[in-house]
């Protein structure tokens, strides 16, 4: 059986490419891949936490993952209709061309 | 450690990496759908069968979809001339490796005192259903209506604004 930290280091490293992303890629749409990805790292880690802690029968972290992808969902269809949005305006998704809030 | 681990993480960091690194958006949507897909087969290495399969579900089945519909709406399969990563490119990278490094380390330092593998335990999809409908029913429904106002909210946000502009 693989211990706990290598979940735990997996998920760290994935949070990490996942904010790299999120803070070095000029294109909306990646940058919220990037946070897609950071999400998914923290449920990574609530499942593995669930799976090793003392009491798996209760089903706290398989709750909180489960509800954590369905807001992660929300996140992502908001997210999307907003860069479609701000490309009507702005005729781009460049996050460094687009610095008003202003139309 | 056993090999399937260290080839389903290869999976899920690797498609990762090519979703931050990949010039071309499309690319990038399909390399992500990779990534979501190993952390699914994470999930199922975990004994959460219904974590993993609503993973697949949603993020394989939805949200990369909803990616993919955005790039081709934006035209961001184009790739652009002045290139993909922003200017202030090395301080992100920076702060990420500072960050991989500090959440290692706590990682590692701990690795002693953390617990170790239990039985695997016995939870059917009857089981969730059963603590979706009594205890957790609160989170339940707050989840609905917030699926609901983002569902609408999605559709106002991206919506024609032609109608509202002659109105206003």
């Amino acid at each position: 059986m693989t211990p706990l930290s290598a979940y735990l280091v997996v998920a760290a490293l994935i949070f990490a490419i996942g904010l790299a992303g999120a803070l070095t890629r000029r294109n909306a749409i990646l940058v919220l891949i990037g946070i897609e990805l950071m999400l998914n790292a923290a449920n990574l880690n609530l499942i593995a936490f669930w799976r090793y802690g003392p009491h798996p029968e209760l089903l706290s972290g398989m709750m909180f993952a489960i509800f954590s992808i369905a807001v992660a969902a929300a996140e992502a269809a908001v997210g999307l209709g907003l860069v479609i949005s701000i490309y009507r305006h702005a005729k781009t998704t460049d996050l460094e061309q687009t610095n008003r809030m202003k139309g | 450690m056993g090999f399937i681990f260290y080839l389903i993480s290869a999976f899920a960091v690797g498609g990762a990496l090519a979703a931050v690194l990949l010039k071309n958006l499309v690319h990038a949507a399909l390399a992500v759908t990779i990534a979501f897909l190993g952390m699914a087969l994470m999930f199922l290495c975990l004994d959460a069968q219904f974590a993993g399969f609503a993973q697949i579900l949603v993020y394989v089945g939805a949200v990369a979809i909803l990616v993919v519909f955005a790039i081709l709406l934006t035209k961001g399969s184009e790739v652009p001339i002045e290139g993909v990563f922003s200017k202030s490119w090395f301080a992100g990278l920076a702060i990420a490796a500072g960050v991989f490094a500090l959440l290692a380390w706590a990682v590692l330092r701990s690795a002693g005192s953390l617990p170790d593998a239990a039985a695997a335990p016995e939870v059917t999809v009857k089981d969730i259903g059963n603590a979706l409908m009594s205890r957790y029913v609160l989170p339940l429904e707050i989840v609905a209506v917030l699926l609901t106002a983002a569902l609408l909210g999605a559709v106002i946000i991206a919506m024609h604004e032609k109608e509202g502009a002659k109105q206003g």
